[in-house]
């Protein structure tokens, strides 16, 4: 049974890079195994550890998770196209209260606690420390602070980016760039380590070529 | 009734969970609502599910071009879900875990699913490679920024970056890649990234007041439905 397994995986990983070369009745097979399969896991860990574990077992001691489970009900009424309007419900439920949870938790964490995190002393290392922040931390602020700012006034689209308005805009695009590159160069990095992984599995696990 | 109470339920639900973080006795409701979430989404994953089997099987009847592997499709579907509903060869009785070891599900589990969806990501990385050599030509002087930080990022994860610059003296350090890797990371990308995720937070702020107030509706869809 290992040894089947191990084969399995090695066909299937062998079959989604066979893509390199073009798309062949290999890489399909491989592909409509992984949309199936994934499908079904969803629907397993889901069943399993919501319905069951979240749902099932306390539903006794919470009454309120039938309003959780009449909801999901609703949902599966988009199937009927008669009264198909009626899964409008729960996705209006979903909107409203993410809508509600986001708007108060973005606003803590994605602007107030980063507008706290970019205001600091520049010259120094904290509050009231004096000048003692080394020439390469003020430098870091700076660049920090400048970068914040001019990298927001170039998202602000409601006024033309012209004379110091569109010059400050022109410095933040280029934080922004960094930004992108530096983002691009570790999502490559990611895929690489994965790439290495598969070889690794197919040089060492599967031929053994790698001890 | 078809738009009214859709837009009601939004507005209530919206308003409800904002009062919530200012009233002491109704904080724990942005958790109990998070836990509803986690219901609906399992009818909504038997949903998707439902309409993976609908669209194949409609191409399996119509004879559609590739209806061989709709097949496969739904026999890995069915195979996953009854390995795993059922938990076949699970070691302990149906209360154990769907994912104990050496049970059915975890062993299609690691050998096909890690496999196949390790190895789709890792493809990835060869057509990020292709579509950089196309789009990083050093066009402009944004490009050729973009360009600079992408590529002393990449070498300073690498062993090779760190042989490049070793020579350096230590009183330059911050010239050897690794470090300057880290300098951009810290400082530059820092700034930026503030910069973007301080832009999303103000878009998810407004898009969530526009959702509450009823202003933006496209999530309803048209009244055909």
């Amino acid at each position: 049974m290992e040894h089947f397994a191990l084969w399995l995986a090695a066909f299937l990983t062998l079959g989604i890079i066979s893509f390199l070369y073009k798309d062949n009745p290999w890489y399909k097979l491989s592909e409509a195994i992984f949309v199936g399969v994934s499908a079904g896991y969803w629907v397993v860990i889901l069943f399993w550890d919501n319905f069951y574990g979240k749902f099932w077992l306390n539903k006794g001691d919470d009454p309120t998770l039938w309003v959780g489970a009449i909801l999901g009900l609703l949902m599966i009424l988009r199937l009927a196209p008669k009264i198909g309007w009626i899964s409008r419900w729960p996705l209006a439920f979903i909107v409203g209260a993410t809508g509600g949870l986001w708007l108060m938790n973005y606003f803590s964490s994605n602007i107030m606690v980063q507008v706290q995190a970019t205001i600091l002393p520049l010259f120094s290392t904290g509050f009231g420390t004096g000048f003692d922040a080394s020439f390469g931390q003020i430098i870091g602020n700076l660049v920090i602070f400048v970068g914040t700012f001019t990298g927001l006034v170039y998202f602000f689209f409601s006024k033309e980016h012209t004379g110091a308005f569109g010059k400050t805009a022109r410095v933040g695009i280029f934080f922004i760039m960094i930004t992108f590159g530096a983002s691009f160069g570790y999502t490559v990095m990611s895929r690489m380590s994965l790439l290495i992984g598969r070889i690794d599995f197919l040089l060492g696990d599967w031929l053994g070529l790698i001890k | 009734m078809k738009r009214q109470v859709p837009l009601f339920i939004t507005f209530f639900v919206g308003t409800l969970l904002i009062l919530s973080v200012f009233i002491p006795p109704m904080e724990n409701l942005g958790e109990n609502f998070t836990l509803f979430f986690d219901i609906i989404a399992v009818f909504a994953f038997f949903l998707g599910g439902g309409n993976l089997l609908r669209v194949h099987f409609k191409k399996l009847s119509k004879k559609k071009r590739d209806w061989q592997y709709s097949i496969v499709t739904i026999c890995g579907f069915f195979f996953m879900l009854a390995a795993g509903l059922f938990k076949i060869g699970n070691p302990g009785d149906i209360a154990s875990s769907v994912t104990a070891e050496g049970s059915l599900f975890q062993t299609i589990y690691t050998n096909m699913f890690v496999p196949l969806g390790s190895t789709m990501y890792a493809l990835l990385g060869f057509f990020v490679a292709s579509a950089s050599y196309r789009a990083f030509r050093a066009k402009n002087r944004e490009a050729t920024i973009l360009l600079i930080a992408a590529f002393i990022i990449l070498l300073g994860r690498t062993p090779f970056g760190t042989m490049l610059t070793v020579w350096i003296p230590d009183s330059m350090s911050i010239a050897q890649i690794p470090n300057l890797a880290i300098w951009i990371m810290n400082s530059f990308n820092l700034a930026g990234q503030r910069a973007i995720l301080i832009g999303i937070g103000l878009g998810v702020v407004s898009m969530s007041l526009r959702l509450i107030l009823g202003v933006e509706r496209t999530y309803l869809g048209d009244d055909s439905a």
